[in-house]
């Protein structure tokens, strides 16, 4: 009986991480059609948040790599994937306090992995698996991303240019729509399943699922509804910084950002790779300033970016790693809800916190002046 | 699949991206290019008017992206068929 109430807290802390992933990546698919107009705030989230549902829905992919790929199901307890989310969504708020896109598929991988390495060493952890299929793509592609951006801004602009400047704008917005609905479905395709992955593992440790087995159909739709409820809450900091930080974006720019983020992450799900949306998506947009002739790209905030992304792993893993020894120390049912208080805590504090400087659909957009919050919100966290 | 790093997914991803990413959108600039050329009679063309009149610059429009949305289809196609265990 305290194995199943461990394993629907672990469920639910599963979901809230999802929400997390969700709320932390609506910038991936809608910072740059919010940046350039092309969609309103309030429709933009609601437009990524139904086609993250439906990406949840199409693959199964990466699902499987999480759950059977990284870490050997045999050695895993429920103790330690409920560690392993904990210190996820601890690393995905302080993040998305200070605005910064980092990934939320390395803190899912940071703190299980960390957690499974606190637990039971080394030799738990599929070194081969986790190598090929989250760090190689993790460090490629962003570059890749960065690379099809480029050359499609220049194309698109070496196609556009002679064109009327009212009927570009308004041409490539409409374009805008279309490939940044293609990257929210994306989004689904890879980032939803993780979660499904994890829930997955949870279900395989706990006995639940043979080992080996694929995801049922309630937890496809408990994460897919999670993500998008997560994904209509709306990160406002982060889209500020993807969308106004990094780069200023006209409508072709962000087209042709997104029609590569948008293929990159498909072909990704397709090979199961577990890659980092954000990363995609942030390689992206610096690409499409890098095709662009004249465009100013902000290197101070992607290098402040390029830090976090290193971190990301690490730090969630220790995060992971810390959130198992407490639930241990405590020990049992016990040490899990204390664990969960903590992250409550953690969380309420993190909330409170971005309270003080408030960015919202209403000045998401204001001018880039250095820090995530535009000037007139409050001090800076 | 058994190694470290797939180099043959790597570089499926860069060249099909490169195509998928790349080119579909020079392919839909070509065609909004296309349905904005001045047709014969429509000298004022207001600025951020799309269609511009040609008959011609229509058609190739038209063309390009019926182009760009069968390759969306497709890809979407066949992630789904490849994603639920059907090879």
């Amino acid at each position: 009986m305290t194995n199943d109430a461990v394993l629907a807290l672990v469920i639910v802390t599963g979901l809230s991480f999802d929400f997390t992933n969700g709320f932390h990546d609506t910038a991936n698919a809608m910072a740059t059609s919010i940046a350039t107009k092309a969609l309103g705030p309030r429709t933009a989230v609601g437009l990524s948040a139904v086609l993250n549902l439906v990406g949840a829905f199409l693959s199964l992919s990466v699902a499987a790599t999480i759950a059977n790929g990284l870490v050997s199901t045999g050695l895993v307890t429920l103790t330690v994937v409920f560690a392993g989310l904990a210190g996820a969504i601890v690393w995905n708020l302080i993040t998305w306090l200070f605005g910064i896109p980092s990934s939320s598929s390395h803190a899912l991988i940071g703190g299980v992995v960390g957690a499974t390495l606190a637990a039971a060493g080394s030799h738990a952890v599929k070194w081969q698996g986790l190598v090929s299929k989250v760090i190689i793509p993790a460090v490629l592609s962003p570059f890749i991303a960065a690379l099809v951006a480029t050359v499609g801004t220049y194309l698109v602009y070496r196609v556009a240019d002679s064109m009327r400047e009212g009927s570009r704008r308004h041409g490539f917005r409409i374009g805008q729509v279309g490939s940044a609905s293609l990257v929210s479905l994306a989004h689904g395709t890879n980032d939803a399943q993780k979660t499904m992955g994890i829930i997955t593992l949870a279900l395989i440790t706990n006995g639940t699922l043979a080992a080996g087995a694929t995801t049922p159909l309630w937890v496809i739709v408990l994460c897919a509804l999670s993500i998008a409820g997560g994904t209509y809450a709306g990160g406002w900091r982060v889209i500020r910084t993807l969308g106004r930080g990094l780069v200023e974006i006209e409508p072709p720019q962000g087209f042709a950002a997104e029609s590569s983020s948008a293929a990159v992450i498909l072909l990704s799900t397709h090979f199961g790779y577990s890659l980092s949306t954000t990363q995609v998506a942030t390689g992206s947009i610096l690409g499409c300033g890098l095709g662009k002739k004249g465009a100013r790209v902000r290197w101070n905030v992607a290098g402040r970016m390029g830090v976090a992304w290193i971190i990301t792993l690490p730090s969630a893993g220790l995060m992971g790693a810390i959130s198992y020894f407490i639930a241990h120390g405590v020990g049992g049912t016990a040490g899990v809800v204390v664990d969960l208080a903590l992250l409550i805590a953690i969380s309420a504090t993190t909330y409170w916190r971005s309270r003080r400087t408030r960015v919202n659909r209403k000045n998401v957009n204001s001018e880039w002046t250095g820090t995530v919050a535009p000037s007139g919100a409050g001090v800076t966290p | 699949m058994s190694g470290w790093i797939d180099l043959r997914a790597v570089w499926e991803i860069v060249v099909v991206g490169l195509l998928a990413g790349a080119g579909l959108p020079a392919i839909f600039a070509i065609g909004l290019r296309a349905l904005g050329t001045p047709g014969k009679g429509h000298v004022n063309v207001c600025d951020d008017e799309l269609v511009g009149g040609s008959r011609a610059g229509i058609a190739i429009a038209v063309a390009c992206f019926a182009i760009v949305l069968a390759a969306i289809a497709c890809g979407i196609y066949i992630i789904v068929i490849s994603g639920h265990g059907v090879k």
